[in-house]
């Protein structure tokens, strides 16, 4: 039994679609990562060239530390955003000017600007700081410059790239799904095209299948073609042996029967002549036997991928009369042939062997020198072919039980059959959309008459 | 009538040729195919018969091969019964087939309608005094009359004229006359030999009943 697991489809659309879900976010926290990035230094920029400009400012007048507090160094912060600028001017940790609550800088070497963030007045900020060493009375006094900024602007820009970046990569996640779903497909059409190739064919069609296919296919397609090697070398094997069995079989049953047909014409004594007849009858029924199994088992292998030829039932029936002419003729039973050209379609083999086995009945049960006639008629699309003896007819038994495998009729003790002559006519006419009809002749002679009953074309 | 049998099968073979002998035909025996290439290259014959399964080939590949030279009937002996078997042996050139175990009465049946198909210089007649019993066309001559026979009958007149002047019994026809899937009684005998009886009387053949032992052929001496 067959167990189905996912299909290689949907495995490899699932798998190429994880990969793209996985570089979306990839690429989408990235993209935001650098936004982030981007902003905060413009913003540091920014605060480090508004520190720069204030501390540029300072100078030592009087002995005391003075600046000024330029426009612009506020107007360049104004003009990323609209959020709320703090400062703060420290000489040795003095306040000289702005908010002395700003948290303390980050110490840092002399003119060198520091970065950090805090939170201030429950925001957090953003600050840059500076330190000058400035000369006053004194001596060199330490001045730090801090500029502090609220980040809510810069968040936001932040916010409004990653957004952008995040509809982004949702986009290109879809389109990646549908180039997955896409090239699933694609790299699966050879394989379908060979399974329809395979699924074409006639059960009997074991010819290696040679067709285009990708490299990575190419193993599959030598499996499938040594398989079918295989398997035509087995069948061939069974059907060869099948011939040599019969042969093995039959050669002896000849010489048996040879040789006592020769005994027969030897001896005198009556008991002699009649166990010697016995013997041949013996040895006809068992090779009648054989034969018409081995018959059946064709007819049950050709049937299930019957040929469909055009064929003319006439030139059938001649073919058959012709080799059974000489049968009869021994019995001096007289072939009427009555035939007009019939297409009909099928598979010439079976029906051939459908006439011969019906005919053979009609010879081996009609009395000597009679006549069995074979007529074809058309009627309502069909072809009737008619085989009429003047024998003993069916008796009274139900005509189906007749067609039964091995079944005999009741009054046909004294001929050798195997009882599967019919059945095998009925199968082959069954195989070809007909059938075989069984009567008892009309012309008053009371024998039988069987119709083989197959559509014209 | 001169005959090629080419069967490996030396038992078979042999009961073959002592029966077409008891018959008047001369028969050459080959076991394989090389064998039989060997006969036909120094003999002429009437008609081959052929079996199908020889240790050198296959007795089918053979006659496709010879086809083409070979001008002389030939009857294919098969084991196998498969319809496309028989179909296969008339293809590729043998002129009937007959499967084993045969029957030789139906044998010699159809190496008869072979042979009259044929038509050629196959000849194989009988005289009986003045008349000309020829085998293969079924008729009697004696003079400008020609009388047609019917199979049966043919048979029944061969048996009387290869044994010329000798008692036939009613089993001995009967063996020779009937193949033994049917029952005949002897009185079926009587009824045939009386027809033929009436049949070759107009050519001046007669057949004499010999009380309690059979039938005997007498020929006119005019």
């Amino acid at each position: 039994m067959m167990v189905v697991t996912r299909s290689i489809g949907k495995r490899l659309t699932l798998l190429l679609a994880g990969v793209a879900a996985l570089l979306s976010v990839l690429s989408w926290s990235m993209v935001t990562g650098l936004a982030r990035e981007a902003t905060q230094r413009t913003q540091d920029n920014v605060l480090a060239a508004s520190a720069t400009t204030i501390a540029e400012t300072l100078r030592s007048e009087q002995g005391a530390v003075r600046l000024e507090l330029p426009y612009a160094a506020f107007a360049m912060l104004g003009a990323i955003s609209q959020d709320r600028v703090f400062y703060r001017v420290t000489a040795d940790d003095e306040t000289l000017t702005g908010y002395e609550d700003m948290p303390p800088p980050v110490p840092g070497r002399q003119g060198q600007v520091m970065f950090d963030t805090a939170n201030y007045r429950d925001a957090p900020i953003r600050m840059a700081s500076i330190s000058r060493l400035v000369l006053a009375g004194d001596g060199p006094v330490l001045v730090t410059v801090t500029v502090g900024q609220t980040r809510d602007g810069v968040g936001a820009i932040a916010a409004e790239l990653s957004q952008l970046a995040a509809i982004f990569s949702v986009a290109f996640f879809l389109v990646a799904v549908a180039l997955s779903a896409f090239v699933a497909q694609t790299s699966l059409r050879p394989l379908n095209e060979i399974a329809a190739a395979v699924s074409r064919r006639g059960p009997s069609d074991l010819r290696p299948l040679y067709r285009e296919a990708p490299a990575d296919l190419a193993p599959l397609l030598n499996a499938l073609n040594r398989l079918m090697d295989r398997l035509q070398q087995s069948i061939r094997r069974s059907e060869d042996f099948i011939a040599e069995a019969a042969h093995r079989i039959r050669t002896p049953l000849a010489t048996v029967r040879a040789q006592a047909e020769i005994a027969l014409r030897t001896v005198s004594g009556e008991p002699e002549k009649d166990r010697l007849r016995r013997i041949i009858r013996a040895v006809d029924e068992s090779s009648r036997s054989a034969g018409q199994l081995l018959d059946h088992a064709t007819v049950a292998y050709r049937t299930e991928d019957l040929a469909r030829d055009r064929l003319d039932l006439a030139d059938l029936v001649a073919q058959t009369v012709a080799a059974m002419e000489p049968t009869a003729a021994m019995r001096d039973i007289h072939l009427q042939v009555d035939g007009v050209p019939t297409p009909i379609s099928g598979d010439a083999v079976l029906l051939e062997s459908a006439i011969r086995n019906v005919l053979d009945n009609a010879i081996k049960y009609a009395p000597e020198d009679t006549t069995v006639t074979l007529g074809i008629t058309h009627a309502a699309g069909a072809a009737r072919l008619t085989i009429t003896d003047q024998g003993p007819g069916l008796g009274d038994e139900p005509v189906d039980d007749l067609i039964e495998r091995f079944k005999r009729g009741k009054n046909t003790e004294s001929i050798v059959g195997s009882g599967l002559g019919l059945t095998i006519a009925a199968d082959v006419l069954r195989a070809h959309g007909g059938r075989l009809d069984l009567a008892t002749a009309t012309n008053g002679s009371g024998g039988a008459c069987v119709s083989l009953v197959l559509p014209l074309v | 009538m001169r005959y090629l049998l080419v069967e490996d099968n030396i038992e078979l073979a042999e009961a073959v040729i002592k029966r077409l002998a008891l018959d008047g035909h001369a028969v050459d025996h080959a076991t394989t195919l090389s064998e039989a290439e060997d006969c036909l290259a120094a003999a002429s014959y009437d008609l081959i018969l052929l079996d199908v399964m020889l240790p050198d080939g296959d007795g089918r590949d053979f006659l496709v091969r010879s086809r083409a030279h070979l001008a002389t009937p030939v009857i294919v002996l098969t084991a196998r019964s498969q319809v496309s078997d028989r179909v296969g042996a008339l293809d590729q050139g043998a002129d009937d087939y007959i499967t084993k175990p045969f029957d030789f009465s139906e044998l010699e049946a159809r190496c008869r309608a072979v042979l009259r198909r044929r038509g050629g210089s196959a000849r194989n007649e009988i005289a009986l005094g003045p008349v000309i019993f020829d085998l293969l066309a079924g008729t009697l001559q004696r003079g400008t009359e020609t009388l047609e026979l019917r199979s049966r009958e043919i048979r029944l007149l061969e048996v009387f004229a290869r044994h010329p002047g000798q008692i036939m019994s009613k089993s001995q026809l009967m063996d020779r006359l009937f193949s033994y899937d049917t029952a005949v009684t002897e009185n079926a005998i009587e009824v045939y030999v009386g027809r033929l009886r009436r049949r070759i009387d107009s050519v001046g053949l007669r057949i004499e009943t010999v009380r309690g032992l059979g039938y005997r052929i007498e020929i006119d001496a005019a």
